[in-house]
């Protein structure tokens, strides 16, 4: 252990690679990613934004019963899944359908619990994506676990641990921080700082000067990084990842975007954020910034959108089939051999459903 | 005495402020209880009235909540701490068990808590998971806390203005599905916590309920009653301290009992309410108590939830299963 804690600093303005007019920024001395890499963001975030807003209009039709949604933090979501290999974990939180889709997990599967079922809806093993957390902070700790294990087995893996800015005030978050970097865990949190926890902008919930600091107290180095360009985030990420794999321990990066929506259908964000707020966010907007960027024949971009628009109707339909449902198996997963109490309430069950049919 | 029409979430919203008009110690903060109102708006108004010291929004950390509550109530302050919903009070348990319960008896009297934490609490609004649970069995087994739980708007507003003046801390249920629940409510302190109240008068039977479960052990009632069977309904208001006296004379006067709750049924409070009145009433019952409570399973999702929570259905045939003939 040395005394210098200068490596573990966070740069004093996030990394960006392009700006907003979607000009490389020149100097920032790292290394810019491939074309190939960048068109396969783009076809990503397009299809992103796509689910975003056709889980957004779900709601409003009532086959959703709560959607976080992730627009306008759509770079974060899939450069979290882009970095990553096969063998690695993404630990999600309820904002992060995007990103667990991004693994390849089925987008009407990822809306299961949120379309109101008790179960995550997909195989966490299949796609190596942990269900959703919503109690906040309490996955982190869960991804230091993954990941100690996989290195006691001998695996490479590394796991991604998404977190919000209003999260990382949970003893979890910390708690999390400590164990992975004395157990020099490989695991890379990633914190989406969109200003907001609810209602409570960022200045409430800490006095660090970013949240990127945050690692310094456990000897863990922090990276700022511009969450709205998804150039700097395949990078930073993409490095993060590399050195944890690599045995260089944990590394925590936060992200600097926003969230475009309210907290959920459910929250009025007029009662605590201007529009004008809201609004200024608009130019920085992930897309647009890469589409000017690449500058692509509009061909192809329309061969993203429609790809997209499959993705999406995909999810319209799996959400607008009707599912018969099946209260039996409210008994079935909640241990491995059902109680007798489990089985007599199932039957009870079973029986008061029996007279009703009769009855009706 | 003033009387207005309340609901239960402004009924709350006018017993804080008026405690904090009455009492500059008390102080309200937690999770967007500030400039939002809180998620349920039981804080709405009170930051642009009292200023920012006496109601504030606080980091996102539940143990923080009621830690920093601990202290400031051990140094003249009265806080009442929100926690935003009933599963996401858990991470302030090794708090609320270890030290909130704990204080007096630990001191010797010498430092107590005199301060409330508010808990959203149970189902029937169609939450997704972690915004449904029935956790107030946790509560009510650790000695040294207070748990009470409003039916009603008036009683919302008196157990919250007498859990805020409690020397001792108090865990105060709000029966989410209540909220928009209005009634004329008379706005004044008298005391309730620890009395139990007949909600309904009844001959045959009687359904002993508390919180969300109180209105639907009133349905079952009206509906035996056009079935030409008379039901008494009763209202615990306050789980710690359990109100024996009024629980036993209403079992005594009916001789058969059903208590209805929400949370799951194994080692809860109904399976205490049970072991509490079969104790005390033993010769007084004709038949065995029964329990119309959810079921053992964690809360199940919205369109599951009327088969879980105890309906009016499921009282009245546990009502039918009293033994009324031998057989
Ligand atoms: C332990 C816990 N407390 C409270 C909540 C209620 N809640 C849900 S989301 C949220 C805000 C979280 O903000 P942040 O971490 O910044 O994530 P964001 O929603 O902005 O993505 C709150 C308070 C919760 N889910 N878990
Ligand atoms: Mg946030």
């Amino acid at each position: 252990m040395t005394g210098d804690a200068h490596h573990l600093l966070p740069s004093g303005t996030p990394v960006t690679l392009i700006g907003i007019d979607g000009h490389p920024v020149a100097g920032s001395g790292r290394v810019f990613p491939s074309d190939a890499e960048l068109r396969q963001a783009l076809a990503a975030l397009i299809t992103a934004r796509r689910l975003n807003d056709q889980a957004h209009a779900l709601v409003r039709q009532g086959r959703l019963a709560v959607y976080p949604s992730s627009h306008g933090q759509e770079a974060c979501q899939v450069a979290a899944a882009q970095v990553l290999d096969d063998g690695d974990w993404l630990f999600p939180t309820y904002r992060d359908t995007v990103a667990a889709v991004g693994r390849g997990v089925d987008p009407v599967e990822a809306l299961t619990l949120l379309k109101g079922d008790w179960h995550c809806g997909w195989d966490p093993y299949e796609h190596r994506v942990a269900p959703h957390a919503t109690p906040l902070a309490t996955q982190l700790p869960h991804a230091v676990g993954v990941a100690h294990a996989a290195r006691l087995r001998g695996e490479p893996t590394v796991a991604m641990a998404l977190c919000g800015d209003g999260g990382t005030s949970e003893g979890d978050f910390h708690e999390a921080l400590n164990f992975a970097a004395v157990l020099r865990a490989p695991v890379v949190f990633l914190i989406q700082n969109n200003e907001y926890a609810i209602s409570v902008p960022l200045a409430r919930q800490t006095a660090a000067p970013s949240l990127a600091y945050k690692g310094i107290g456990y000897g863990i180095p922090g990276e700022r990084v511009d969450g709205n360009d998804v150039a700097a985030l395949l990078t930073v990420l993409g490095e993060a990842v590399a050195r944890a794999r690599a045995g260089e321990g944990p590394q925590l990066v936060e992200a600097h975007t926003y969230r475009m929506q309210a907290h959920t259908n459910a929250d009025d964000a007029t009662r605590y954020r201007t529009s004008a707020e809201v609004d200024a966010w608009l130019e920085r907007d992930p897309i647009t910034r890469l589409e000017r960027h690449l500058n692509l024949p509009a061909s192809d971009v329309s061969e993203m959108r429609e790809a997209a628009d499959r993705v999406a109707a995909h999810l319209r339909d799996g959400l607008n089939r009707d599912i018969s449902p099946t209260p039996a198996q409210l008994f079935e997963y909640v241990y491995a051999t059902p109680t007798s109490q489990l089985r007599e309430q199932q039957a009870q069950l079973a029986d008061e459903h029996a007279r009703e049919g009769a009855a009706g | 005495m003033t009387h207005e029409k309340l609901t239960m979430a402004q009924a709350l919203n006018r017993a804080l402020r008026d405690a904090m008009t009455e009492d500059s110690s008390v102080v309200v903060f937690g999770e967007d209880v500030g400039p939002l109102g809180g998620v349920f708006r039981v804080t709405d108004g009170l930051t642009a009235e009292f200023g920012e010291n006496r109601c504030f929004d606080t980091p996102l950390a539940e143990a923080g909540i009621v830690g920093v509550a601990v202290g400031m109530a051990m140094n003249g302050m009265r806080p009442v701490v929100e926690m935003q919903f009933d599963a996401f009070a858990y991470p302030a348990f090794e708090q609320i068990v270890s030290h909130v319960a704990k204080m007096r008896n630990r001191t010797l009297g010498r430092v107590t808590l005199p301060m409330v934490i508010r808990i959203p609490y149970a189902g029937g609004i169609g939450g997704v998971e972690h915004h449904c649970d029935s956790s107030e069995a946790y509560y009510a087994h650790t000695p040294g806390l207070h748990v009470v739980t409003p039916a009603t708007p008036g009683d919302a507003y008196g157990l919250l203005r007498e859990s805020i003046a409690s020397p001792d801390p108090v865990v105060f249920l709000e029966p989410k599905k209540l909220y928009w629940t209005k009634e004329e409510v008379s706005l004044t302190t008298a005391s309730l916590v620890g009395r139990a109240v007949v909600r309904r008068e009844g001959t045959d039977a009687t359904l002993i309920a508390y919180g969300p479960s109180v209105p639907v052990a009133l349905a079952a009632a009206e509906v035996a009653d056009r079935e030409g069977r008379s039901l008494q309904v009763v209202d615990l208001r306050s789980i710690v301290p359990f109100d024996d006296e009024t629980v036993c004379a209403a079992v005594r006067s009916t001789g058969r009992a059903v208590v209805v709750a929400e949370a799951a049924g194994f080692a809860s409070v109904s399976s205490e309410i049970v072991a509490r009145v079969t104790e005390r009433c033993f010769h007084s019952l004709a038949a065995p108590i029964r329990r119309v409570t959810g079921f053992d399973i964690p809360y199940p999702p919205p369109k599951y939830e009327h088969l879980h929570l105890p309906g009016v259905d499921r009282v009245l045939d546990a009502v039918d299963d009293l033994q009324w003939e031998d057989s």
